[in-house]
């Protein structure tokens, strides 16, 4: 057996973490913003099958950038986690953080002993009683968790739709407000104008505060073309 | 083993099952409840849920619970609730050992969650009766030990369009009833009280009525079940389930419906328990 190269911890976990970037890269951006009634997650996906945004328990949804078979795992077993908690306790202990932890501490241990990490993003949010309660947490492909406030923008062109959105979004914004200013966020491109997006392209989902128990509820092409055509062209963010 | 560095156990990221009864039994069989074996030797005397009836009438299906558990002869509840929702297009009710018939709603109830969360969509109601059974079938041994639960299904099917109704035993045998059904220790007079009162087609208040005047034929008749209690204002749980969803109604509707069914009979009997 011949021996192997020597490659520094640092080189091994920068290649690593370069391809875990260039795979998330590759898909269409999520957006996650808070609004005065609770937090919505948008982003473009013309199947309406495979989703990026789920719910995952009464007060607690999740959205992923990626590769799809790993994301998806990842659900179900947040999935899993939520629900035997709650059936092991009581519905009300099961909280964002909670789940967030046992994503880093899975996504970390993936990054650092197996051969590939995985190359995905997601966001973790929950719906509280009031805007100061909601969480939004964000994990990386390496297992660091950041713990948001308003609004969050991973995989695709992160950075230039990020400096898009925090110009655009304010506090208290309703429903048809925020959903709008995703739609304009996910159409930006890096150079020229605005891509204008269909309703049937796009994936909405909120987190709705004032709905009793379950707060998920996907938005569809008809409810979205309502929320978007009333508007007036010059109140466009 | 591998060492888990404290990230989600394997079961949890394991591919295939969208059944959290599947995940439980894969991961934890001792939070099933079948999986908690008995000793030998009786089992103390325990709160009992008694009557539930169903009826269906055009556009939907009626599920009415009356509110009284008993332990022996002894009144252990007034006000327990035995009709719930499985989730937003059926309906359960329960009787038999009411620990373990809350412990299997609530199972129940996730199950059917759990399977719409992972695979986005609803089961169909075939599919929803079929689980229901499997999960009565798993606690036969419990069963054979004198703690039997029998439920009541019912629901709105929204492939058919219309409500429909299944009955079990506890052997987890699953049957589908077309017109109405009763279980638990008053069933035998509820279902000759629907028997005369329940016709074809009949609206979504008649079929209100009818289901409050089967557990008022019921508690006439069986000591262990409640009927309505307009002292204390207890009223039965009744849920109706139709194509806008599962629905409680509302304390007053049954109030007036009590009321109605109370005023007929009251017409019809003679006062006083005198000879004619």
């Amino acid at each position: 057996m011949s021996m192997p190269f020597y490659v520094s911890p640092e080189q091994l976990m920068k290649d690593r973490a370069d391809y875990a970037r260039k795979g998330i890269a590759r898909g269409r951006s999520v957006v996650v913003l808070a609004y005065a009634d609770g937090i919505a997650f948008a982003t473009e996906n013309p199947s309406r099958a495979l989703h990026k945004i789920s719910e995952i328990y009464d007060r607690i949804a999740f959205a992923a950038v990626g590769k799809y078979n790993e994301f998806e795992n990842l659900r179900v077993a947040g999935v899993r986690y939520a629900d035997l908690r709650g059936y092991s306790y009581d519905r009300s202990d099961v909280n964002a953080r909670g789940l967030a932890n046992a994503y880093a501490q899975t996504l970390g241990t993936v990054f650092t002993t197996e051969s590939k990490p995985l190359e995905v993003e997601l966001v973790v949010a929950e719906v509280g009683a009031t805007p100061e309660a909601d969480q939004i947490y964000r994990l990386s492909y390496d297992g660091s968790v950041a713990d948001e406030r308003d609004h969050v923008v991973m995989g695709g062109q992160a950075e230039v739709l990020a400096d898009r959105l925090s110009a655009g979004w304010q506090p208290g914004l309703d429903l048809a407000g925020v959903v709008r200013l995703a739609v304009d966020v996910l159409g930006t491109q890096a150079e020229g104008d605005p891509r204008p997006l269909d309703p049937g392209q796009l994936e909405v989902a909120v987190l709705d505060r004032h709905r009793p128990r379950r707060a998920f509820r996907r938005l569809g092409a008809p409810a979205l073309a309502e929320l978007l055509e009333g508007s007036p062209p010059d109140e466009r963010v | 083993m591998r060492p888990d560095h404290g990230r989600l156990p394997e079961t949890f990221t394991t591919p295939g099952t969208s059944s959290f009864l599947d995940f439980l039994a894969r991961h934890d069989p001792s939070l099933l409840p079948p999986g908690r074996p008995l000793p030998a030797g009786e089992v103390p005397a325990s709160p009992s849920a008694t009557t539930i009836v169903a009826l269906a009438f055009d556009g939907g299906v009626v599920l009415a619970g009356d509110r009284r558990a008993t332990a022996g002869s002894m009144i252990a509840s007034r006000h327990i609730e035995k009709v719930f929702p499985a989730d937003e297009y059926s309906a359960v009710g329960i009787a038999g050992t009411a620990g373990l018939a809350l412990e299997l709603v609530r199972l129940f109830q996730l199950e059917l969650e759990h399977y719409e969360k992972i695979e986005g969509s609803l089961l169909s109601l075939d599919g929803k009766a079929n689980r229901l059974a499997t999960m009565i079938r798993g606690s036969l041994g419990l069963a054979m030990q004198g703690l039997a639960v029998v439920p009541l299904f019912g629901g709105y099917d929204l492939s058919r369009e219309v409500g429909r109704i299944f009955s079990y035993d506890v052997t987890g045998g699953r049957y589908e009833e077309t017109d109405f059904h009763a279980v638990g220790s008053g069933a035998v007079f509820a279902r000759g009280s629907l028997k005369k009162l329940w016709w074809a087609g009949m609206a979504e208040h008649d079929a209100v009525r009818t289901a409050v005047h089967a557990l008022v034929d019921a508690a006439d008749d069986d000591s262990a079940t409640g009927g309505p209690d307009s002292t204390r204002r207890i009223w039965p749980v009744v849920a109706t389930v139709t194509a806008r969803g599962y629905h409680r109604v509302e304390d007053a509707a049954l109030a007036a419906a009590h009321a109605e069914v109370e005023g007929v009979r009251r017409a019809t009997e003679a006062g006083g328990g005198e000879t004619r």
